[in-house]
């Protein structure tokens, strides 16, 4: 079956956008695996503003297919500046409206993407209650 | 950009000498061949001097060929018209893991209606042992399919062999020759065959039309039934344009274009193999289909390479969960033993008598090239 590809899904899987490795992140988030076809890597670099974490800087890499490299490449376009908690919020519709729509069987393409970006936010803030604790100590 | 068209395994363009050996087909002998008038019977000479000339290819003198839709409907009529016909004298049928969907799922709707189906494995080069072929076959089986050449990896079966062991034990043989249908010398008598698959639109005819072969005197019911066309075996107004078009098709096919799609099937087969982490699935040199090349690159999603490709003006095909409705990979590649996510990362390129050698080269550089980036856009190492 052929597969009906937006204009804005075909623009981010051909120039994708803050794609690949982040040296030294201070976190990493990773959804997926081999064998369904898709696997997403997020790194996040975060900063203070007004007091708040956000994202300072984010990377992604992706194997999988076209919907894949297009929904975690958009949505590090849409949470770059952002503060964590709204980071964290972004729903698969977001994502896959930013698009201009997903074909429906790789709609959940676009929930890995924001589920691996809970999964980098979620790791950033362990270790940083971890790191709390450890002063405390 | 000039598109580079590597799926004639998928389907071929029509050659423009077939369309026109159709055309008076549709405006001034368009008569319906069961019409008593001259324009009726104009149309009937026509089909059958098609059908000697398709028949001809294959030294099908014991057979008679039945036109159809394509092979989707040959397969069904063979496995469906062959089960009911014959199941007074035992419902067990077997078939390969590697055939077209069109043949499994026929047979899976088979065993719906009460017949039981053995499933053949395959070895890594997707060839079905003749040992198991043998041993599969009970006392109440009465049709063994079994794929000539297999559509995705390009393996040739030793139907020959498969045919003759079928036979000494009575049972009917049936094959799947639409991808290989004058790209691999078929006769039906030595090559033990009792019912053969075979279409138009792979070979640079018109979609819509097939045929299925039959050995003369054999009981197979029609699937589908009405005003008694085609010897009563396919009802329905007979595709006259189509069936010119295609015996002009099967006419056309001629072996330097088998030589030439070879040759640009290694070259290619050869140029792919240069990248790191890849492999070639199913056989090479003759056992392999003359356009088929079918690569695996580690680490590597097909329908990313597959789209990426397609932007640089080169149509090749995939398998792949992405690319398919079921997101399962591909049943052909998993039975050769590929795990899931090899399966994922295979390409189909499928060569034409019309593609250059520097289309292939260029082909060549562009694959490089996409895989490379599609490898660092992955986080896999």
């Amino acid at each position: 079956m052929a597969m009906q590809y937006s204009r804005k899904v075909m623009e981010h899987f051909k120039s994708p956008k803050n794609m690949g490795e982040m040296k030294n992140p201070d976190a990493v988030g990773m959804v997926g695996n081999q064998r369904c076809g898709d696997v997403m890597k997020i790194y996040l670099m975060v900063g203070k503003k007004d007091g708040k974490d956000i994202i300072k800087d984010i990377k992604f890499q992706t194997y999988g297919c076209v919907s894949a490299i297009a929904t975690t490449s958009v949505t590090t376009e849409m949470v770059k500046g952002k503060t964590l908690d709204e980071a964290y919020k972004l729903t698969r519709d977001d994502v896959a409206g930013k698009l201009g729509g997903l074909p429906p069987i790789k709609m959940h393409c676009s929930n890995l993407a924001s589920e691996a970006l809970q999964d980098a936010i979620d790791n950033y803030r362990k270790k940083t209650a971890n790191n709390k604790n450890n002063e405390g100590e | 950009m000039n598109r580079i068209y590597l799926d004639t395994a998928a389907t071929t363009r029509v050659d423009p000498e077939v369309m026109k050996a159709m055309e008076p087909y549709f405006t001034r002998d368009f008569g319906n061949m069961a019409s008593l008038h001259s324009a009726g019977r104009d149309a009937e000479n026509a089909v059958e001097k098609a059908r000697r000339l398709i028949s001809g290819k294959v030294n099908g003198k014991e057979h008679r060929l039945v036109f159809t839709s394509g092979g989707t409907e040959s397969n069904n009529f063979a496995l469906k018209g062959i089960a009911f016909a014959n199941m007074g004298k035992g419902k067990h049928i077997i078939t390969t893991r590697i055939e077209h969907d069109c043949v499994l799922n026929s047979a899976r709707w088979l065993e719906k209606q009460g017949f039981e189906v053995t499933y053949l494995p395959v070895d890594r080069q997707g060839f079905v042992s003749t040992d198991d072929f043998a041993d599969a076959i009970r006392k109440d089986t009465i049709l063994a399919s079994v794929i000539h050449a297999n559509n995705e990896i390009g393996t040739i079966e030793p139907i020959r062999e498969l045919g003759k062991i079928a036979h000494e034990k009575g049972v009917l043989f049936h094959t799947d020759a639409c991808q290989s249908f004058t790209k691999v010398p078929i006769d039906l008598k030595k090559d033990n065959i009792d019912l053969m698959t075979v279409n138009s639109h792979k070979i640079y005819g018109p979609k819509g039309v097939g045929g299925l072969f039959i050995r003369q005197g054999m009981r197979i019911d029609p699937l589908l039934h009405g005003g008694g066309q085609e010897f009563g075996y396919r009802s329905g107004t007979v595709n006259v344009s189509g069936i010119i078009g295609f015996s002009k098709a099967a006419d056309m096919m001629k072996e330097n274009h088998v030589e030439h799609m070879a040759k640009l099937r290694d070259m290619l087969i050869e140029g792919a193999l240069e990248i790191k982490d890849s492999w070639l699935n199913g056989p090479s040199g003759n056992l392999r289909l003359a356009n088929n090349a079918h690569i695996t690159f580690k680490h590597i999603e097909g329908e990313s390479l597959i789209i990426h490709l397609d932007l640089k003006g080169i149509a090749s095909s995939t398998g792949s969960a992405c690319s398919s409705k079921t997101l399962e990979p591909s049943h052909v590649l998993t039975s050769l033993g590929l795990r899931p996510e090899e399966a994922h990362g295979s390409v189909r390129f499928s060569v034409g008598r019309d593609n250059t050698k520097e289309e292939i080269e260029y082909t060549i550089g562009a694959l490089r090239e996409s895989v490379e980036t599609l490898r660092k856009i992955s986080p896999l190492r």
